[in-house]
């Protein structure tokens, strides 16, 4: 499916043994194809936040974030597809460079803010930081001189300006306590 | 044994103090010094007010079933622990208080899986605790080792694997408070034998749980609360849903004060049963598949539904492209993700329910649906004809007339637990239950084998009740093997076997859509009056109508679990239905003519 049905989740959770599971078992029991997912601490400790991209329906996604907050570990879910998150992701390329190639590659990879950080008789390791498409479009224009091997992160997202998602949401009271 | 090699005297957890003789106060009863992990397993369920426990001990759970001796707690030793899991769902279902069942590493933890995933669907709060291999054996294969938080992950509402004794109170206290909270469900709590040997201080005054993602209380805003009463006076065809939230949330007098300000009449969902009486002349009984004709017509005409604490189970909604399309909808509902899940509504309240009806009781205006009311009842009376009750049985007994002689000779009071199937359908339309939580009934899973430990935990939660199991002949035998606990734990339960030689319920679906190749359906039973004495329980058969009172008292007056076995008329089917997918006012309705009721199979011919 093309990437405009694509829905990026941000998902605040505890960081404990089991949890990145359990957010991913209810993506897996609906049989969807994660297209992404990044996990990494925050700046909160104990706070993990999961960047997750998936291609479901405008239903499917209220659904799955109703889900997600069933889920005694997630503290907090954000559907941000339509608020224009700023999406970074990371790739690393090996790419065949010769010494004829090696100068027009560089040059290249300058046009894209890309750097190189290994450089053989033979070949270039770059690094790039951007959005997905722009990604995209580096590995097109490298793919002519060969790639090697390809890593990607998948993405990471933030929502623009100065709230900040779990404001509010740890400093809540506790729940009550059931009779 | 994971510890293999190691004499049985190591086996017994370390008791940290009090071996000196003479010293008589019981283990559990000194607060000051550390305590076995196993130990505070007990303590913990004790302040938890936990008096009966279900289980099965083994090699990984040794050290808590050795602290449990001279315990106050009860213990139940199952046959199966599906059956332990099975009667803490009865258990916590009669009582409304969490069940707990205990079950052993491996084998022992995966068949409690069923039993779990029963509660789960039903939203029934239990605390299962399991033994683990030793934490240094974890992930080596070791003996009766199983990632039981694995697989319990989808059919748990939380679980949890500890390793070390200190985090054993709180994660415990935590366990009972999800288990509760909100929409109930089963908590997994997986121990590994290390933790249970190995000490650690418990607090006096426990830390209240905080769980900071955990959000089990919700309301509705004022606004949507105000908009559903609107949409309330506006209706002239208006249909209360009573739901099994109805019985969870303990909102059975709220509802009752509903209905009676506004004289809308009140559908149930099959474990909504119960949560409005019967008997009220605003009751249509129990809609969906295998509910009343007029009820699902009465759906489909009607231009509000107000559903409250249901789901809108497939088997409740049939088609939904063609479902109730005529009506508004509310829904209250304590999960949020209920709500537009299936039938897209217009006011979605998520709230805890007996406080949402609290609340929107004196927004809603005071009316009344006599013309509404009045058409139903028309409806009904059309129906009734082809009724199995109103129809010549040329001496047969049907299924329906021994569920509606049980609710006469126990005059509609007893609590009823069923199995699942065509009796389980028989009973939810032919017995009039009157109160909440005197129906207890597998729904979202339908487990075959639930009835008869099920039933079992509801009586040790409400002893003074007269529990009656109806449980078909494939279900009884899932899980027959607990009636050996019923004669050990001296409960005394009444069965009521419908046996009509089938796995009755699938028979009818081969009749029906497969073209009466009745593959794998018909049974060869044992005698179940034989298998109930040689568990020195009493047992009786009864092939006519006539004998169905005595039988009923004899059962009443037996010191002991009676099984009694119906020999029923074996190729009758359950009307109405609606096929499966099919539009619900687009039911199979019982032919009139009794000719479709055929001949005897060679199975039971014999013996009766």
């Amino acid at each position: 499916m093309s990437p405009s049905h694509q829905r990026t989740f941000i998902v605040h959770v505890e960081d404990r043994p089991g949890v990145l599971n359990r957010v991913i078992s209810l993506f897996r029991r609906r049989a969807y194809n994660i297209d992404s997912l990044t996990v990494a601490r925050t700046e909160r400790p104990a706070i993990s936040r999961i960047t997750l991209v998936v291609v479901v329906d405008e239903r499917e996604a209220r659904l799955l974030e109703a889900n997600l907050y069933k889920l005694i570990n997630v503290l907090y879910v954000e559907d941000v597809t339509h608020q224009g998150p700023l999406v970074r992701e990371l790739a690393l390329l090996k790419v065949k460079a010769t010494e004829e190639t090696r100068s027009q590659l560089l040059q290249v990879c300058d046009v894209f803010r890309a750097r190189a950080i290994d450089v053989t008789p033979s070949a270039l390791v770059v690094e790039l930081t951007g959005t997905p498409d722009k990604i995209d479009g580096l590995i097109e224009v490298l793919r002519p001189a060969g790639i090697i091997e390809l890593v990607r992160t998948g993405a990471v997202a933030m929502e623009r300006g100065a709230r900040s998602p779990l404001a509010g949401v740890l400093d809540a009271a506790p729940p009550e306590q059931a009779a | 044994m994971t510890t293999a090699g190691t004499s049985p005297k190591r086996e017994q957890a370390p008791t940290g103090q009090g071996d000196s003789p003479g010293d008589s106060a019981p283990e559990y009863a000194r607060s000051t010094a550390k305590k076995t992990g196993a130990e505070i397993v007990w303590d913990v369920l004790a302040s938890e007010g936990v008096d009966v426990v279900f289980g099965y001990p083994g090699g990984a759970i040794m050290p808590i079933y050795n602290a449990l001796h001279q315990r106050p707690i009860r213990h139940v030793l199952v046959r199966h622990e599906q059956g332990a899991a099975h009667m803490a769902d009865g258990y916590a279902r009669a009582s409304g208080k969490v069940g707990v069942c205990l079950a052993t590493s491996g084998p022992g933890a995966t068949n409690l899986v069923t039993g779990i995933a029963t509660a789960m669907l039903d939203s029934t709060p239990l605390v299962c605790i399991t033994g683990q291999v030793s934490s240094t054996l974890l992930g080596s294969d070791a003996f009766q080792e199983l990632d039981i938080t694995g697989v319990t992950l989808p059919i748990t509402k939380h679980n949890y694997l500890v390793t070390r004794a200190e985090d054993i109170a709180p994660t415990l206290r935590e366990a009972f408070f999800i288990a509760r909270s909100g929409r109930p469900g089963p908590v997994l709590v997986d121990i590994t034998k290390d933790a249970q040997q190995a000490t650690a201080s418990i607090e006096s005054r426990p830390r209240p749980v905080r769980l900071p993602g955990h959000r089990p209380a919700h309301h509705p805003s004022a606004e949507d609360l105000t908009r559903a009463a609107e949409l309330i006076a506006a209706a002239e065809r208006p249909l209360i849903f009573a739901g099994h939230g109805i019985i969870k949330a303990e909102a059975s007098a709220q509802l009752m004060e509903l209905v009676e300000k506004t004289g809308i009449p009140v559908a149930s969902t099959l474990l909504g049963l119960g949560g409005f009486p019967a008997m009220h002349p605003l009751s249509l009984g129990m809609m969906g598949m295998h509910g009343e004709a007029w009820v699902n017509t009465a759906i489909q005409e009607s231009d509000l539904l107000i559903a409250l604490g249901m789901r809108f189970d497939d088997r409740v909604t049939g088609n939904l492209k063609t479902y109730a399309r005529k009506a508004r909808k509310i829904h209250v509902e304590i999960d949020p993700s209920e709500l537009n899940k299936n039938v897209q509504v217009d006011v979605a309240l998520a709230g805890e329910l007996r406080r949402t009806l609290t609340d929107l009781i004196p927004r809603v205006a005071q009316r009344t649906c006599t013309p509404w009311v009045q058409h139903i009842q028309s409806l009904k009376s059309s129906s009734a004809a082809r009724d199995i009750q109103y129809m010549p049985h040329n001496g047969r007994l049907h299924a329906a007339h021994v569920i509606h002689d049980l609710w006469w000779l126990t005059r509609g009071k007893a609590l009823m637990v069923t199995d699942v199937g065509q009796h389980q359908m028989w009973e939810a339309q032919y017995y009039r239950h009157e109160r909440p939580r005197q129906l207890i009934t597998s729904g979202g899973l339908g487990t075959m084998g639930f009835a008869l430990p099920a039933a079992m935990g509801a009586h040790l939660a409400q002893p003074g009740e007269e529990v009656w199991v109806v449980v078909g002949d494939g279900g009884f035998q899932m899980s027959a093997a607990e009636l050996s606990t019923c004669a050990q734990e001296g409960i005394k339960l009444h069965v009521a076997i419908i046996n009509n030689g089938y796995l009755g319920m699938v028979r009818q679906l081969q009749q029906f859509f497969y073209e009466n190749r009745y593959t794998a359906t018909p049974l060869l039973n044992p005698d179940f009056v034989k298998l109930a004495e040689a568990h020195g329980l009493n047992g009786l058969r009864v092939t006519r109508r006539e004998q169905i009172p005595e039988a009923v008292a004899q059962a009443r007056a037996s010191a002991c679990t009676t099984v009694i076995d119906f020999r029923v008329e074996q190729e009758d089917s359950v009307y109405p239905m609606v096929p499966s997918g099919a539009d619900l006012d687009e039911m199979i309705r019982r032919p009139q003519d009794d000719s479709e009721v055929c001949a005897i199979s060679p199975w039971n011919s014999g013996a009766v």
